[in-house]
């Protein structure tokens, strides 16, 4: 119990820290503070002045930060420069898009790096081993957006004319044939429950490059960990014990060594959500995929600094919440984490 | 310090994979240095005469061995000079996180207390920041740029060099050799730089190492995102944000600096799993 509420307090000064370098990216701006927050010159020294008494600016700084602070906790991120609409509605609209994606990811690296990290172990030392391990040094270094765009040449310029039917579309959620209304956000949902026949087929092709994309460095770096982890396991006591029983191999692997390996690949992916966040800015950005990542590259090229503030601090939350999280399961699952014999 | 390096000569030996990498490193070091000279044309002239011409091997024009891109500009002369700018933006990344994080870390390990305590919060801020998103928003401050990239991918690079440090200087602190010359009367500057921070030097290296791979490939998104270096200059990321509008008549235009991106992220990386392996064999697959 006190070991949870210290991992809670812990996290204060972190969402703090985050809260007030987000307040400090809108003030480091070049340029003068009123045009950089209405996204438009005024010559008008008078209305300049009126605008600046409006937007607070001519407070203090820590007033100007404290009254930020207060905005953040009703849920008010300020107004996109270039759309007008609130910041936290585009970060709601688009955010199931990105976490569809992520998900997909997670769950190819999960199952992919599990699956071949527990081959690599079992087999260690062989041909299969070697084999993997030099891949996911592969994985490990390949650059994404390089990755994305061997895909989408292999997809629409090679298999388009060998094979057709197994072209991948490079590019948005689903078929422009297709209206789906958005009901959940997520378009595998959103297509199943529009009834329209192909609508949910098309959706889970759109997912499949940019899934495999953004998922193969998380892939890579668990195949590893399970790798070593269940190698190390494989070597305790009680899988020894568990042979001494006759169990067949993949029974001691499945219930016994797997389970008890699988802690570190839980770690793993709580450091992978930051990776998984960035990778995403450059995965929708190849594959034109409407979520926060390139929500956030065009609030650049726009100069929409109210968004980038808005959208880095969301971002920065939820890898904090995940982190979070994560921590508390691992707890959860070792005791030794919440007790520890100091 | 000395044994350590001798050990770490006689641990490299033993790996062939890490030697492999160490080699392709200073090769690619050596094309980079010598790009001005050994580079075929000028990265950015025109040959308005040959654009979009194929490499040699699919019958392109013999000028331009690895073609030329939609601008007529030889692809080859342009991938030696990316490799300055990468090795090189990596390399100041490297030095600008590594130099003032040591130092912040040695610090916090050696005033406990609140100067401690405000180092290790900012670090745990600047770590819950994805990495690429912390370097989009610098350089959306300062501005698109190569000398802005190097900062950027620096202060996301700096917090794993002052945990790290400060965790190795914790360590060495507890010793019996620093609890000795610190009876002996050595002031807390030579303990800190003196005694602990040779003995810490292990650990920096391997970061350094890996860090390096992760500033290139860091530089080169910046770059194909359009964020970092700014044309006409030959980066191999903004090359690559180049090809896609070429994409099916030109495939080399996408292979080739993917490649070359590929290749020095791979060398570093598996020279830097080497050092960490030859200097701490506990460390072992903990990526």
């Amino acid at each position: 119990m006190r070991w949870l509420l210290g991992r809670l307090l812990r996290v204060v000064p972190t969402i703090l820290g985050i809260t007030l370098l987000a307040f400090a990216l809108a003030r480091l701006l070049p340029g003068d503070p009123v045009e950089v927050m209405l996204g438009e010159r005024i010559t008008d020294a008078e209305q300049h002045r009126e605008q600046l008494v409006r937007l607070g600016l001519d407070q203090p700084l820590w007033v100007q930060y404290f009254s930020y602070l207060g905005r953040l906790l009703a849920g008010d991120l300020g107004r996109s420069l270039v759309h007008g609409r609130p910041v936290m509605d585009e970060f709601l609209t688009l955010f199931p898009a990105t976490l569809e994606l992520a998900l997909v990811a997670l769950v190819i690296s999960v199952v992919g790096g599990v699956t071949l990290g527990t081959i690599a172990a079992l087999r260690r030392g062989s041909l299969a081993d070697q084999g993997l391990m030099a891949l996911s040094v592969l994985g490990h270094s390949m650059p994404i957006y390089w990755w994305g765009l061997l895909l989408i040449m292999l997809c629409s310029v090679w298999l388009r004319d060998v094979a057709p039917a197994w072209a991948l579309p490079v590019s948005g959620r689903i078929a422009v044939l297709f209206d789906v209304p958005p009901r959940t956000g997520f378009m595998l949902i959103d297509s199943a429950l529009s009834g329209e026949p192909g609508a949910f087929t098309s959706a889970l092709r759109h997912l499949v490059l940019p899934g495999v994309v953004l998922g193969t460095y998380g892939l890579a770096v668990i195949a590893r960990m399970t790798r070593s982890s269940l190698l190390e396991t494989l070597n305790q006591d009680f899988v020894r014990a568990a042979r001494a029983r006759a169990l067949s191999p993949w029974r001691v692997v499945g219930l016994h060594a797997l389970r008890s390996a699988l802690i570190p690949v839980l770690t793993v992916i709580g450091m992978q959500v930051g990776a998984l966040m960035g990778g995403a800015v450059l995965t929708e950005t190849i594959f034109s995929w409407p979520g926060i990542g390139r929500w956030l590259v065009d609030a650049i090229y726009r100069r929409d600094y109210a968004v980038l503030q808005g959208g880095l601090m969301l971002t920065s939350l939820m890898v904090v919440g995940v982190n979070l999280a994560v921590d508390l399961l691992y707890g959860l699952i070792d005791p030794r984490i919440r007790h520890p014999r100091t | 310090m000395g044994a350590n390096f001798i050990e770490l000569g006689a641990g490299l030996r033993q790996r062939p994979a890490a030697l492999a990498g160490l080699m392709i490193v200073l090769l690619l070091a050596l094309l980079a240095i010598a790009a001005p000279w050994i580079a075929p044309h000028d990265p950015v002239e025109q040959f308005r005469d040959a654009l979009l011409s194929p490499p040699w091997w699919a019958g392109g024009d013999s000028r331009f061995l690895l073609g030329t891109d939609d601008l007529g500009r030889d692809v080859a002369s342009r991938l030696l000079w990316g490799a300055r700018v990468s090795l090189a933006v990596g390399l100041a990344a490297v030095l600008l996180a590594m130099v003032p994080g040591t130092l912040l870390g040695l610090l916090a390990a050696f005033m406990p207390g609140w100067p401690a305590l405000l180092i290790n919060r900012i670090a745990d801020v600047l770590v819950a920041i994805p990495g690429l998103l912390l370097a989009i928003a610098v350089v959306a401050v300062l501005g698109p740029g190569l000398v802005n990239t190097v900062i950027a991918i620096a202060l996301v690079m700096m917090p794993p060099f002052v945990r790290l440090v400060r965790a190795a200087a914790l360590v060495e602190q507890s010793r019996d050799y620093v609890t000795a010359s610190r009876i002996a009367g050595a002031s807390r500057l030579r303990l800190m730089f003196d005694t602990v921070l040779p003995n810490c030097a292990a650990p920096i290296i391997v970061q350094a190492t890996l860090g390096f791979s992760s500033a290139v490939l860091e530089a080169a998104a910046l770059g194909f995102l359009g964020l970092g270096a700014q044309p006409p200059m030959p980066e191999w990321g903004s090359m690559l944000a180049a090809s896609r509008d070429d994409m099916e008549r030109a495939a080399w235009l996408v292979t080739l600096p993917g490649l070359a991106i590929l290749v020095t992220v791979i060398a570093i990386n598996v020279l830097g799993d080497g050092l960490r392996d030859a200097l701490d064999p506990r460390l072992k697959d903990r990526a």
